[in-house]
This record gives C-alpha cells, sequence and structure tokens, in this order.
C-alpha cells in the first residue's frame, strides 16, 4: 500500500467538507469533483482543486464510475474517498479504483460483496454467531406451529415475495396461526402470484442501535453505541452516542456481537453494525452493515475525541490500527439533529432554493457539520441534508439542555426547514427520559401531537 | 468560509472575555458574524464574491398539489404539466415499458410518470382523461414545474 498525499473526493455537500477539513489537518492534497449545480458550491471552495464531473443529475455526474476514474486519472491523486451514499459501497467502482491503482478508502472488494447484499450478510452474520432475528420458512402447519412454540408469540407471517404490508399477519394467540397463515397464503398468492409464507419473531417495540468498528484486517475495536431510533421512513433525525437506558450485559453483548463480525470478516477500515433490540424481550438482532462512514459519526468522534476521517484514510493506506480497545475512551454524551431542507407541515416535501440567511448556534460543546452558509443554494438533484448539529454535554440530561438551546439560536431563512420538529423532539418527555423506540416519531406524527406550522410564513 | 471550526471557538474565546455582543470580520474570502443570543453565540457566514452569474437560484416548491383544472386547448387537447420541478422518469424503474405511450387511455388518477426530487419518488397522475397523443418531455429529463409533458385527446 501506499502514502496518501492527494486525495480525490467522490461526492459533494457538507460530507466533502468534513473530509477537505481532516486532510487539510494531515497535509493531504483535495481533488474534489463537483457537478453543475455545485460548482459554486462551499466544498468547491474549499478543496484545492476542482474537477467538473458532469451535468447535474447523481446518475450522470457522481454516480458515473468513468467519469469518476477519469478525474482521478487526470489529477493524479492516490486515494479516492467516496464518503457515504453514491459509490461509497459500490463494489465495481472499488474494482475500477483498483485496476487503476488508486486506492478505494473503504473496505475491501470481498468484503463489499459480503455485506452488500442483505441475504449474504445474514448468513455470515450467522456462521460468526451473531443473533438475527429468529425464524423460518412455513409449509405445514405443524411445524410452523412449533417453530412459532419455539420463537415466542407474538409472531409475524411474511410472504416470501412480499412488500407494502401485503401478506403480513401479527399472530398473539397460537389459536390464531392456522388461520392466519392461509390468509397470508391467500394474500400473497393474489398479490404475488407466489403463495410462501414466512414466520419470524414480532419485534413489537425496536431501538435502532449501532456500533462503531475500526479494523486492520487483523485487530477489530468498537467505538461503542449510537441510538438512531429517532427515524422516519428509515431516515434517521436525531442520533446519539453512547445509546442510553442499556444494561451493561446488554450493551456489552451488542459491542462483542459487532467485533466479532468484524473479525469474521477480517474487517478492514470504518463500519457500523447495526443492530434492532427488542425492547419487550430483552434481546438483540443483527440488522445489516454499512461499509462506509456514516452520516452520525460524529457523535462517535465527540464522545471518543478520535477522527473518523484520519482513521479511514490510515487504514486505507495499509498501516495497522494505531490503538487497542484499551486505548479507547468514552467521555459525557453526544447528540445530532440533523436539518434537513424538507416542509414537515406538508409530508415532509424536499425543499431546493437559496438559503438567504444560515444562522447556526457557536461556542464550546457545539460543532456544526455543514455546506450551507447565507446565500447557498440548496440543489434539487440531491438529497435534502443542509446540515447537521452536534453538542456534548458532560451526561445525557446536559447534552439535551445544551441542544435545546443550541437548535433555539440556529435560525435558516429561505427553504423550509425541520427545525421546529427537532425542537418538538427535543421536548417531548419520552425522548428527554431516554430510549424511545423507532415507532417513537412516527406515532407522535401521525396522531399530530406537535405544531409543524412555521409561524409567519 | 476558509476559517476553521478551530479557528471559529478561539475567537469566541477571546470575544467571551470582552462585554462585546457582536464581531463582524470582512475579508476578501470570507465574511463572518459572530453574535450573542440568548444565552449562547450565533455564527453566520457568507458565500459571497465568485458565485457563477448562470448559477442562478431554483425556486422553492411548496407543494405537490395538482394544478388548476385543465381547460382544452384551441386544438381540443388537454395539458399534462409537472407539478413540480425535478427529474422527470417515464417508467417505474429502468428498462420498464413506460407508464403511458401515444395512443394510451389514461384516467385522471392514471400514473404517467415519476419525478424525482432530492432523491424523492413523486408519482404524476394524469389529472386528465383521454387518449395520449403527443410526448414532450423526455425519460430522465430535467422538468421545470408546469412545463409540458404531454397532450390527451379528451374522452368523448
Amino acid at each position: 500500500m501506499k502514502n496518501i498525499n492527494r486525495l480525490l473526493i467522490a461526492n459533494r455537500g457538507e460530507i466533502a467538507v468534513r473530509i477537505i477539513r481532516t486532510c487539510k489537518q494531515l497535509g493531504i492534497e483535495t481533488v474534489l469533483i463537483a457537478s453543475e449545480a455545485d460548482l459554486d458550491a462551499l466544498p468547491a471552495r474549499l478543496a484545492d482543486e476542482v474537477v467538473n464531473i458532469g451535468p447535474p443529475p447523481s446518475q450522470k455526474s457522481y454516480l458515473d464510475i468513468d467519469a469518476v476514474i477519469q478525474a482521478a486519472r487526470q489529477s493524479e491523486v492516490d486515494a479516492i474517498h467516496p464518503g457515504y451514499g453514491f459509490l461509497s459501497e459500490n463494489a465495481d467502482f472499488a474494482n475500477a479504483c483498483e485496476q487503476d491503482n488508486i486506492v478505494f478508502i473503504g473496505p475491501t472488494i470481498a468484503q463489499l460483496h459480503a455485506i452488500g447484499d442483505k441475504l449474504q450478510a445474514r448468513e455470515n452474520a450467522v456462521t460468526a454467531s451473531l443473533p438475527v432475528i429468529p425464524g423460518g420458512s412455513v409449509s405445514e402447519i405443524d411445524a410452523a406451529a412449533s417453530l412459532a412454540q419455539e420463537i415466542g408469540y407474538p409472531v409475524l407471517i411474511k410472504a416470501v415475495s412480499g412488500g407494502g404490508g401485503k401478506g403480513m399477519k401479527v399472530v398473539t394467540n397460537p389459536d390464531d396461526l392456522l388461520q392466519a397463515i392461509t390468509l397470508a397464503q391467500a394474500e400473497a398468492e393474489n398479490a404475488f402470484n407466489d403463495d410462501r409464507v414466512y414466520l419470524e419473531c414480532f419485534v413489537e417495540s425496536g431501538r435502532h442501535i449501532e456500533v462503531q468498528i475500526l479494523g486492520d484486517g487483523d485487530n477489530i475495536i468498537h467505538l461503542g453505541t449510537r441510538d438512531c431510533s429517532i427515524q422516519r421512513r428509515y431516515q434517521k433525525l436525531v442520533e446519539e452516542a453512547p445509546a442510553p437506558l442499556l444494561s451493561d450485559e446488554l450493551r456489552d453483548a451488542i459491542e462483542q456481537a459487532a467485533v466479532n463480525f468484524g473479525k469474521h470478516l477480517a474487517y478492514r477500515g470504518a463500519g457500523t453494525v447495526e443492530f434492532l433490540v427488542d425492547v419487550t424481550r430483552g434481546s438483540f438482532y443483527f440488522l445489516e452493515m454499512n461499509a462506509r462512514i456514516q452520516v452520525e459519526h460524529p457523535v462517535t468522534e465527540t464522545i471518543t475525541g478520535l477522527d473518523l476521517i484520519a482513521q479511514q484514510i490510515r487504514l486505507a493506506e495499509g498501516k495497522p490500527l494505531g490503538l487497542n480497545q484499551d486505548d479507547v475512551s468514552f467521555h459525557g454524551h453526544a447528540i445530532e439533529c440533523r436539518l434537513n431542507a424538507e416542509d414537515c407541515s406538508n409530508d415532509f416535501l424536499p425543499c431546493p432554493g437559496t438559503v438567504t440567511q444560515a444562522i447556526f448556534p457557536a461556542g464550546s460543546g457545539i460543532r456544526i457539520d455543514t455546506h450551507i452558509e447565507s446565500n447557498s443554494n440548496v440543489p434539487p438533484f440531491y438529497d435534502s441534508l443542509l446540515g447537521k448539529l452536534i453538542v456534548w454535554g458532560n451526561d445525557r440530561q446536559e447534552a439535551i439542555k445544551h441542544m435545546q438551546s443550541a437548535i433555539a439560536r440556529c435560525h435558516i431563512e429561505g427553504v423550509a426547514t425541520n427545525i421546529l420538529l427537532q425542537r418538538a423532539i427535543l421536548n417531548e418527555s419520552a425522548f428527554v427520559e431516554g430510549g424511545v423506540d423507532t415507532g417513537f416519531l412516527p406515532s407522535h406524527l401521525a396522531a399530530g401531537d406537535w405544531d409543524l406550522e412555521a409561524k409567519n410564513g | 468560509m476558509n476559517l476553521s471550526h478551530e479557528d471559529v471557538q478561539e475567537i469566541l474565546r477571546i470575544l467571551d472575555e470582552t462585554t462585546y455582543d457582536e464581531l463582524t470580520l470582512e475579508t476578501d474570502r470570507f465574511t463572518l458574524n459572530l453574535k450573542r443570543k440568548g444565552g449562547g453565540w450565533t455564527q453566520e457566514t457568507k458565500l459571497g464574491g465568485k458565485r457563477k452569474e448562470e448559477g442562478g437560484s431554483v425556486a422553492s416548491i411548496n407543494n405537490t398539489k395538482a394544478l388548476d383544472e385543465p381547460t382544452p386547448t384551441e386544438d381540443g387537447l388537454l395539458d399534462i404539466r409537472a407539478p413540480m420541478v425535478g427529474t422527470f422518469y417515464r417508467s417505474p424503474k429502468p428498462g420498464s415499458d413506460p407508464y403511458v405511450a401515444i395512443d394510451s387511455e389514461v384516467k385522471k388518477d392514471s400514473v404517467i410518470g415519476i419525478i424525482e426530487v432530492m432523491k424523492l419518488m413523486n408519482s404524476i397522475p394524469a389529472g386528465v382523461s383521454g387518449e395520449v397523443v403527443e410526448i414532450l418531455a423526455e425519460d430522465a429529463e430535467f422538468v421545470e414545474k408546469g412545463q409540458l409533458l404531454m397532450r390527451v385527446r379528451p374522452s368523448p
């Protein structure tokens, strides 16, 4: 492996700014690819060099593997940092980098394959002795009954070729099992022309808890948990580290499971192993692994004092991990709120446009990761993330107080934002108590508990 | 802004020891405004200078509601227009058949395409009934709000 002195950033927005920041500290030259819509944005002003990668639509710019490789070749970089999204977990892209002798900042191609396919990832998890959501296919009713008994009620019946809730039934009482399976089979036959159904443990109340890991292919360590249960349609809104209100036994078991998975893969790089914690049963299950830097990485950085981008670069250079598990210590509590350009009073419709004014909180214990300044343009081609507000406190209560005060000083004009929603979440007693499940946000939204209508327009 | 987060923290530490409530720094490279507000500081930086002339701001869109009831044009055809800005797709996924083609019969709630805006897929209803006679927007074309997508001959 080679030293990285010149790096191409194959991304945009706040994560491009974030990567440039670490590169500046490490003395690495940065070349940024930017679509025609991003040529004038903040990342393009911060990078040492900018390559126009193509027209605004992602398929013709940030997702165009040939164009990105061409840009890397022309600008003679040592490595490519893909950020998150776009090509960050694309094995073909990693392969193209390797063909051109460019370091892909991420895991190996084999690891991208092992993690990218959900079924393969689940098989790998089983091999590594991680708990997965218990279940199995159902063909005979007797076998189904004993499987359900073994898993424990309530159970969920799902169509094998399912989706959209068709063929899905929750069964709480063993007497209802037969009828529910028959119904589900009929529905599945109708909807998907395939009557095969599947039975699994029904998690009534689940928390999304993930573990950040780092590996050099040999040594694997974890950087603790993050709780990302505040979600709407699988989009995370608030994240915190460490995950609150977990028993020591459960936390240790989850962290150890993540490390075991990393060891099984001989993982190299930074990755996140995601789990579903069943609040009712007090158990946890492997969901999937993400082989990239994640949006919510700053909360882990804040409580560990580590720079995850710097770690990624170091590991991609082929260097060994510079620290052992014992060297990782955790301080206080961190919370991140994502600021999105979306209209929460109108079905979360994304709102591109010009940010006429962007005022962010500042001060000790506050970090802002953003590519937005006053007069910045938010193009309609990409996601609606404007930035992330991260605060630190000695404990969770202090962190919440800091966040409430920080977000009150946040003022964005020109595009609709989710600031009012974030304020409502931060003031909700269940959130303040901690440990809410993934049903928290959808149920409050469905009940219309919060006034999300921006006053004076 | 070419100031780092650490630079701002450093400036705030200095300001904290003063009685000033506001500081504005303006150089060729950046504009930074720091203000004391409600028990804490706020920061504002500005994108200025070399903004591209043609970069142009995109109008913010605030609703997906259908446009007003269309009325036939002189040639008796009805227009289907884009209800929002974004990338227009004629089929549910690449390679599959388009939702509608020339001669397709559509009803008011028939889906005629998808407009992708900021990674969100919005299905576009015809809003009119009849037979598609013209398709003016290409697959994967970027369309403006109100742009003509298709023309329909109303059913008798």
